[in-house]
């Protein structure tokens, strides 16, 4: 069977390529971490690949505000490529700083397309209603049957961390259509699957967000760090636990590569 | 060409974050009349384009269509009634601003140009304040004035953006002639913290040569030989009188810490004492190096800078370790004044300690993360007496391969820098490090102040990794304290370099060479590159946007030679310059304090005692502080700092896996008690060690590949009682080293940690000794936590109880100091170690916990609430001295070598065999109620308390906003 590729989107400043590629490997695939430069020299090598994951970190320092950098320089030199990427079927994963891209470049939630004027923005992500960066692990409920990362109706429970991680909407009718449209990929939820305030909702996301999918369902973006929960012994006391501790990040990168396995 | 101004906001109805951060902090300076604090983004851009792209610029890249509004050109105060100040911060002439540089690339991006961009900060405080209430808030929350300008109203203009460029005019100094008086003042004038002796050294240095000096020889002089390079103290000769015995040493760490390492030889020790950060074995493939630096004097003036610089620079340090180290974990230990001191009684000149903490936290917080390394271990330690020198120690550890652990630099080879661009940040710092400090430093030695770039940091570590591995460059080294200047000078040592200043990349025009070649500017490491690999080795870097530039050579003619534009302007023989320090002797005296135990009545409970002692700042848990760290990424992470069933318990060390592939990994920990070193630095440092060993086995990590590191952070040790309780540790460091069988392989040392204080009094920290260690655990699978586990299982301490409250935090919170320091029988210690090892490997003990400070009462309940259960103890079965009497010594001795654990009634009997001819009983049991209650003899309910009660006890003090 012809292997699954998948490239790790590397820039200046972001820091959890190493660990989301080892992530995609144990999910089966083969994965590369690229560098901006070298993609934007060639955005060909987007066509043997069939995942591309913008991975956690603080691309270029979060200057002017989180991800708006590296999301303008997607937006003027890969637009078109990524759009491609997505209507042939493709998948992409936007996770931490790499969620907080997509949303700045529109392509999530990516109402009709993500075709947007630029000041039509529908959804930003800003900062935590606690003011400051804050490492903790929350549980997550899926709010979508139809975004292919996702295993319906399964709970799970990853760290988040980060200092600008707070979904806000433009309005109160952007967030019904998030709703109805089922662009609302999971919620933060307490351990018996309840919304709530903090800690529950670590950053004050409105309507408890933490990702969302476009309306392919095939682009997800998350704050969330589904790597950072592969391996039994990465969960916060795992020592507890006796058999009961499958690793919940895998389903999101397996569920990635299974989808890429029956598709093409 | 036209120059745009836009300003940015938050949209009504999100929070202006920055606003509210200033607003606090003008709070906690104890102006109370600022009701509330607007802030804003200013970007100030000089271009030709026409409105319509300017539009786009304000709105598609630098306002957030959803949380920001914009407003063209400069926003008069808001309309209404109350007084409105305008301050608005730009960086000073020059100043690197990578904010700036991000929009320009980015305007590019959109295919734009701008011939310029700056940006700064505008603040509207809102509420009746005098100017000069104004420009303390500017100064001291708003402004860092050694990188910014302050402008007020909207009217003043701000700074431009245009410098001075610098004219060769060499600085000699005619020093063959000085008299003692004469040297002694030059020393003064040029801030070079040399001594007389050291300055005689240099003026016959200069008669025999028969010339003058240059100022650019004398400052490398200053550096190489200073305290912070040299360690002249450590390594002197020394007499110590200890009780009326006399002691000689001939070299102070040569014979102590360093001999323990020499003396126990371990075959798994790579590399110790030589490079940037001692190496250990690690497994096949790799090998592991760790070092902890101090960055007290930069923190003490610029909290957040010195700190996050701090955690900057260590981070070089296993970057520059042998052929170069992948950076894994940060550790960060502080040590704080009084948080709660009245800001009146805050000497001049010192900052309040809560702005120092949040400002040094936050510090780390923005370094670390950006990196991408988690920050794994800490410990913070409050006490008065350092309000004026707050400590800020910073640990790294990283990973290289097995044959990259040694580096050899060849004549021939270019000097390159890369990374950073070398600016006038920085200067003086390892020279003003080494002095005291004074009310005046904030003022004087403001330059003294590093500037961080976390994301130029990080650019250049991905492209040395890949240069590494494609062994592309022969040596390489950090640019930290003494900058260029140390770098080449230590590189070059047996060879010999030439450097053209003029080649350095600068960030900005006007800096003179030695300026250039001080500057302790951060982001920069200096490599030894083969001529045929220049052109792969630019290309590697220009391909991810790294600056690299060959700035000379090394030589064989064993000088340093230092050019601007082809001007010789200094040269020194590196003979001289390394061995040409002379030799110090020293008197040191330790007199044991006459102190005795203070007569506390008994009491019927101990329950108001317990919840005093686990809400004390140095019991109460960290997590405010914790939680800003990311301690997860990189993936590695198997035991966190917080553990437990609600993930919110006091780890005892943390454990990484290194290599997302394989089940090996690595224990961290430490150990301090700077309130033992008041009665007894020896005990302080064997306490220290015991300590930190104890927090590694309690995870499961081997005590037998345990690798220790010392930081000495003392006062002034010209002073022989200062000195003699630093010989004391250093001795405890030996013993503590051999009777573990752990080699220290690093260490470093902070001396004269003093505040002359305006009245003309000095506040001198206390002897504060910090034990950092690591050991390998083979597989991580077998690590336990401390939190209680299971209903039914037993309790058992392991180790014996003394009389031995000195020191303690049940004395502390009584006001009393007590003698009896813990003592370490060093032989059942490290047995006791071995066998705890041996039980958890074999997986006969579910929890265990390291018994410390508060003692076995506090470990007890730390134990209980962590694991959401009740812990019933029954103290009889305590194994303790016969001395050990009353229920305050049992609860609350500090006692080392003691291990609280948790067994299966199951794994009794296995558990006691392997326990046999050691100090241990079964103390109680885990119970579903959710209570720790403790009775001692006669079924005497000492302390009986709700779990609730104990965390937030525990939980509450440091839980900040």
């Amino acid at each position: 069977m012809e292997q699954v590729k998948a490239i790790v989107l590397r820039a200046a400043g972001v820091n959890c390529d190493v660990e989301t590629a080892y992530a995609l490997q144990c999910a089966g695939a083969q994965a590369k971490r690229v560098h901006i430069n070298r993609m934007i020299e060639n955005p060909n090598m987007l066509d043997a690949c069939r995942i591309l994951v913008l991975p956690g970190g603080f691309s270029y320092g979060d200057d002017v505000a989180a991800g708006r950098i590296l999301a303008n320089q997607i937006v003027h030199h890969l637009a078109d490529a990524l759009r491609k990427f997505v209507d042939d079927g493709k998948l992409v994963l936007g996770i931490c700083n790499g969620f907080q891209v997509l949303v700045k470049a529109r392509i999530l939630p990516g109402f009709d397309g993500g075709a947007e004027k630029p000041t039509d923005q529908p959804v930003s992500i800003t900062n935590n209603d606690s003011g400051k960066f804050e490492d903790r692990w929350v549980y997550l409920e899926p709010a979508t049957s139809r975004c292919v990362f996702i295993e319906a109706g399964r709970r799970i429970y990853l760290p988040v961390a980060h200092a600008e991680g707070k979904v806000v909407t433009r309005d109160e009718a952007i967030l019904e259509k998030l709703d109805a449209g089922e662009h609302i990929a999971f919620r933060y939820v307490d351990s018996e699957g309840c919304e709530g305030p903090f800690p529950v909702n670590p950053n004050g996301s409105i309507d408890s967000i933490a990702g969302l999918t476009d309306s392919t369902g095939r682009v997800l973006g998350l704050m969330p760090h589904p790597e950072r929960f592969v391996h039994p012994t990465q969960h916060p006391h795992w020592t507890r636990l006796k058999d009961q501790n499958a690793p919940d990040g895998m389903t999101i990168f397996t569920n990635a590569v299974n989808f890429v396995r029956r598709n093409f | 060409m036209k120059q745009w101004r836009f300003e940015i906001c938050n949209r009504s109805g999100f929070d202006d974050v920055g606003g509210q951060g200033v607003l606090e902090d003008i709070k906690e300076l104890g102006i109370k009349s600022v009701e509330s604090v607007c802030s804003a983004r200013v970007y100030l851009i000089e271009a030709d384009f026409d409105r319509d792209f300017a539009m786009r610029v304000v709105e598609e890249l630098l306002t957030d269509a959803v949380c920001d509004e914009y407003f063209i050109g400069r926003s008069d105060a808001p309309a209404g009634p109350m007084q409105a100040t305008i301050v608005e911060v730009h960086l000073k002439s020059g100043v690197t601003d990578p904010v700036a540089d991000s929009v320009a690339m980015a305007i590019a991006d959109m295919g734009g140009k701008a011939e310029s961009v700056r940006t700064a900060r505008k603040y509207i405080l809102l509420g009746t304040i005098s100017q000069s209430q104004a420009e303390t808030i500017a100064r001291r929350v708003l402004a860092n004035d050694c990188i910014e300008d302050v402008i007020y109203g909207t009217d003043a203009e701000p700074p431009s953006p245009h410098t001075r460029p610098y004219e060769l005019n060499i600085g000699r100094i005619p020093i063959a002639g000085l008299d003692d008086a004469g040297l002694v003042k030059l020393s003064k004038r040029r801030d070079l913290f040399l001594d007389l002796r050291e300055m005689r050294t240099i003026r016959d240095y200069y008669s025999e040569s028969g010339r003058d000096a240059t100022d650019i020889e004398l400052e490398t002089l200053a550096q190489t030989w200073s305290e912070h390079c040299v360690h002249k103290t450590l390594t002197s000769s020394i007499d110590l009188d200890f009780d009326g015995r006399q002691i000689h040493f001939d070299n102070l760490l040569k014979e102590t810490v360093f001999k323990a390492t020499k003396d126990l030889n371990k075959d798994w020790c790579i590399s110790v004492f030589a490079d940037n950060a001692g190496v250990v074995a690690f497994d096949d493939e790799d090998a592991i190096c760790f070092k902890v630096e101090t960055h007290n004097h930069p923190s003490a003036l610029d909290p957040y800078g010195g700190a996050a610089t701090g955690i900057g620079g260590v981070l070089r340090d296993p970057m520059g370790t042998g052929m170069g180290a992948k950076p894994i974990a940060n550790t960060d230990i502080f040590c704080f004044g009084n948080p709660d001191i009245k800001l009146d009684d805050v000497p001049k000149g010192v900052l309040h300690p809560r702005r120092i903490m949040k400002g040094v936290v936050a510090g780390v917080r923005d370094y670390g993360n950006r990196m991408g390394v988690p920050t794994v271990n800490g410990a913070v330690c409050f006490d008065d007496r350092y309000m004026a020198n707050p400590l800020v120690f910073c640990g790294n550890i990283g990973i290289l391969p097995n044959d990259k652990c040694f580096k050899h630099a060849q004549s021939g080879n270019l000097v390159m820098v890369v990374g950073g661009r070398t600016g006038r940040d920085g200067i003086h710092g390892a020279t003003f490090s080494s002095g005291r400090m004074t009310h005046e430093h904030e003022d004087i030695f403001s330059h003294a102040v590093q500037i961080g770039n976390p994301i130029v940091e990080k650019k250049m570590l991905d492209t040395l990794l890949a240069a590494r591995d494609a062994g592309l460059y022969e040596a390489i080294t950090d640019c930290g304290a003494g900058g260029l200047s140390s770098a080449v000078g230590e590189m070059g040592e047996k060879l010999g370099a030439e450097v053209d200043l003029e080649k350095v990349p600068l960030k900005y025009a006007g800096l003179n060479y030695t300026e250039i070649w001080i500057s302790e500017a951060q982001e920069r490491m200096v490599i030894a590159v083969k001529e045929e690999n220049l052109q792969a080795i630019s290309d590697l870097f220009a391909a991810e946007d790294v600056e690299a530039t060959v700035i000379g050579r090394f030589t064989d003619d064993r000088k340093l030679t230092l050019r601007y534009d082809g001007v010789v302007v200094g040269q020194l023989d590196m003979e001289f310059l390394h061995e040409g320090i002379c030799k110090y002797s020293r008197k040191a005296v330790w007199n044991t304090p006459k102190t005795t135990e203070p007569a506390l009545p008994a009491k019927d409970d101990y329950n108001a005692d317990l919840l005093a002692i686990l809400s004390s700042y140095n019991v109460a848990g960290k997590e405010w502080i914790i939680r800003q760290y990311d301690h997860e990424v990189q993936g590695g992470s198997v035991i966190k700092p917080l553990t437990g069933v609600n993930n919110d318990g006091p780890g005892d060390a943390a454990v990484i896996r290194p290599k997302l592939d394989s089940d090996r990994g690595i224990a961290i920990s430490c150990g301090m008690n700077p309130l033992y070193g008041d009665i007894d630095p020896y005990l302080m440092a064997l306490s220290g060690i015991d300590e930190a060993v104890r927090n590694i086995v309690s995870v499961g990590a081997r005590s037998d590949r345990i690798a220790l590191l010392d930081n000495f952070c003392w006062g002034d040790c010209r002073k022989p009682e200062t000195l003699g309780s630093l010989v004391r540790a250093a001795q405890g460091c030996f013993d503590g080293a051999m009777g573990f069988e752990a080699p220290f392989i690093s260490g470093k040392d902070s001396l004269n940690n003093e505040f002359l204080c305006d009245d003309g009094t000095t506040i001198a920290i206390p002897a504060t000794l910090l034990i950092s260690a690591f050991s390998i655990v083979d597989d991580v699978n077998t690590c336990i936590t401390m939190d209680a586990k299971e209903p039914g299982n037993l309790i058992f301490v392991v180790g014996l109880t003394l009389n031995e409250l000195g020191g303690s935090h049940y004395y502390r919170i009584h006001g009393a100091g007590g003698v009896n320091v813990p003592t370490v029988d060093i032989e059942t210690a490290a047995e006791t170690a071995r066998r705890i090892h041996l039980a958890i490997e074999r997986g006969l003990i579910v929890s265990c916990h390291d018994c410390s400070e508060g003692g076995l009462a506090v470990a007890l309940a730390e134990m209980a609430f962590a694991g959401g259960l009740g812990i019933e103890a029954d103290l009889r079965g305590l194994p303790c001295s016969d001395d050990c009497t009353g229920a305050e010594r049992r609860l609350f001795s500090e006692s080392n070598s003691r291990y609280v654990v948790e067994v299966e009634p199951a794994c009794y009997d296995a558990f006691a065999r392997l326990m046999l001819n050691l100090p241990f009983g079964q103390v109680g049991r885990v119970v579903s109620r959710q209570r720790l209650a403790i009775t001692t003899r006669r079924k005497k309910t000492v302390v009986d308390i709700d779990l609730d009660r104990l965390k937030e006890a525990w939980q509450k003090p440091l839980m900040l906003s």
